[in-house]
């Protein structure tokens, strides 16, 4: 399979790996995929309450290189956007500035789903005064 | 050192130079059709066919009239297992295989099973081999083939050939075996291990593509097969098609280098294998070993580093050619069925990689894949969610994995 330059870049290069402490109140985690269909994507933002934008966000992933670059470009777009402009981030945009090819739009899939999970994740903290939170798996 | 490095040597391998050399006149002056009784040409292409029949059968203890020459082994199984379906449907019509196959046997079977045939499809232990005691099971009174591969193309395990064929023997069942990854590799013989058929190709041996043979007992028992190829009745009928004489030449040739050179060339693959093994091991931790390290060709090893991704790991050494069992990798999206039949859970085919060393690998070689790997597997851990998880003490094979 050959590769579009930028998806090389970010697999090399890769933006943002790390992981922010999920029991903080204003950092959501979504983690999606499994480990048997050889994805897993672990997305992570931290938001500032008095801003209510973006302020750090990483990932770690297990998959390929495409879904490697997917996560990572994801990080990037994430970081300075307020929490409903980062819900409105689309895979088609994701598939679009990797040039993925069709066999890797699921990868594209994937990193929306887990962007979605994270702001999900960190909005049921907001409204839940009880801080139990554990990542989400779903 | 020149990159990139070559190690995927059951894929297909280098034509050595020996045998190109042998080859080449067979291009040219030497260009005739064997099957032309009435020329100088057609005498010399028949007598360099009739030396690479020789030098075939010389590999695997055979006459040469009992080597059918075919276009490759994909051929060769087609024409063992349909044509011997065909030419006894009247003994009965149960097939036994088993499930680690290449597909050249797996799909055959499927299109017979479409025209009547049953076939058992053996499952394998979780090192890979069949278990003796269900082939001995599965035989049925209208058994006709077993047909059990010699040496897997993926994990390199070696199957239990000499017992599979006294089985088969002492029931009066035809045994084909798939000898592809193992011919020139290991030491095969079709009488002490009772094969009444037997396919090889000639590029896996360091010969040319678009070659191979199946060899066709011719005593006790005489096998007899239907031909699936039907014209000029070339090959006393079991194969028509002019004869591929620069192939058959490369072939022959192929086979008795590895025949000279198999028991030299098996230790030195091993050792350089091993040293490959014990590297990542010493280097890495959490590295499974797919099937049976006892029973496995010399140059084989097929490893799971868990918590990477297969694709994602060959991206990171692109200068070295190897293979994956991952989905990703392959052109079905499903990972590798071979891996799947030893039960080991899918994300284990994910992570695994496949070595197949050869003639032309050197120590230096090994290092540096060794090295790199090394590298790029604790980048890629960095990386994994799933590692990172294992190392805080989660077990992830007992999280809920939304599947869809």
């Amino acid at each position: 399979m050959a590769y579009s330059n930028k998806v090389l870049d970010h697999y090399n290069n890769p933006r943002n790996v790390g992981s922010l402490d999920k029991n903080d109140p204003s950092v959501g985690t979504g983690m999606v995929g499994a480990p048997e269909c050889g994805d897993v994507m672990k997305l992570q933002i931290k938001v500032d309450e008095s801003t209510g934008i973006i302020a750090d966000a990483k990932f770690k992933t297990f998959g390929c290189g495409s879904a490697i670059a997917s996560s990572s470009l994801a990080t990037e777009w994430l970081k300075g956007k307020t929490v409903d402009e980062a819900l409105a981030i689309k895979n088609t945009e994701i598939v679009n500035e990797l040039s993925l090819p069709p066999v890797k739009i699921h990868c594209s899939v994937l990193a929306e789903d887990a962007i979605k999970a994270a702001i999900s994740d960190y909005k049921k903290k907001k409204s839940v005064v009880t801080t139990e939170a554990v990542g989400s798996n779903a | 050192m020149k990159t990139p490095i070559y190690l995927d040597n059951h894929a297909t391998t280098r034509v050595d130079p020996r045998v190109l050399e042998a080859m080449l006149p067979y291009f040219g002056e030497h260009f005739g059709n064997a099957a032309s009784r009435n020329h100088q040409f057609g005498w010399e292409a028949e007598a360099a066919v009739d030396k690479g029949r020789k030098q075939i059968a010389d590999l695997i203890g055979a006459t040469a009239k009992e080597i059918i020459f075919t276009s490759g082994a994909t051929e060769s199984n087609n024409l063992a297992i349909k044509g011997v379906a065909e030419m006894y449907a009247n003994k009965g019509n149960h097939i036994i295989t088993q499930a680690t196959e290449h597909k050249a046997v797996l799909d055959t079977c499927k299109k017979l099973e479409k025209h009547g045939i049953r076939v058992t499809y053996l499952p394998v232990k979780q090192d890979g081999i069949i278990d003796l005691d269900q082939l001995r099971e599965a035989i049925t009174d209208k058994t006709i083939l077993v047909s059990i591969m010699y040496a897997n193309n993926e994990i390199g395990v070696i199957q239990p050939i000499a017992e599979i064929g006294k089985i088969c023997k002492e029931k009066g069942i035809l045994f084909h075996t798939d000898a592809v990854q193992a011919c020139g590799k290991v030491p095969v013989n079709v009488i002490t291990d009772n094969i009444d058929l037997l396919s090889l190709s000639g590029h896996k041996i360091y010969g040319p593509k678009g070659v191979g043979a199946l060899y066709v007992r011719r005593k006790s028992p005489r096998v007899q097969i239907t031909a699936q190829i039907d014209g000029g009745g070339h090959e006393r009928g079991m194969r028509s098609g002019t004869l591929n004489v620069p192939g058959i030449v490369g072939l022959g040739e192929a086979c008795q280098i590895c025949r000279t050179e198999m028991s030299e060339e098996s230790k030195r693959l091993a050792a350089l294998r091993d040293s490959l093994k014990d590297k990542l091991f010493a280097n890495l931790d959490e590295l499974y070993i797919n099937g049976s390290m006892e029973h496995r060709l010399p140059n084989n090893l097929n490893v799971s580093f868990a918590y990477v991704e297969g694709e994602s790991l060959l991206m990171g050494i692109n200068e070295v050619a190897v293979s994956s069992g991952s989905a990703c990798t392959s052109a079905t999206l499903e990972p590798s069925y071979v891996l799947k039949a030893l039960g080991v859970g899918d994300e284990v085919a994910h992570s695994s990689i496949r070595f197949g060393l050869g003639r032309f690998n050197t120590q230096e070689h090994i290092d540096y894949v060794a090295d790199r790997l090394t590298e790029v597997v604790r980048k890629l851990r960095e990386l994994s969610p799933l590692y990172e998880m294992v190392k805080e003490g989660i077990d992830i094979s007992k999280i809920q994995w939304a599947v869809d």
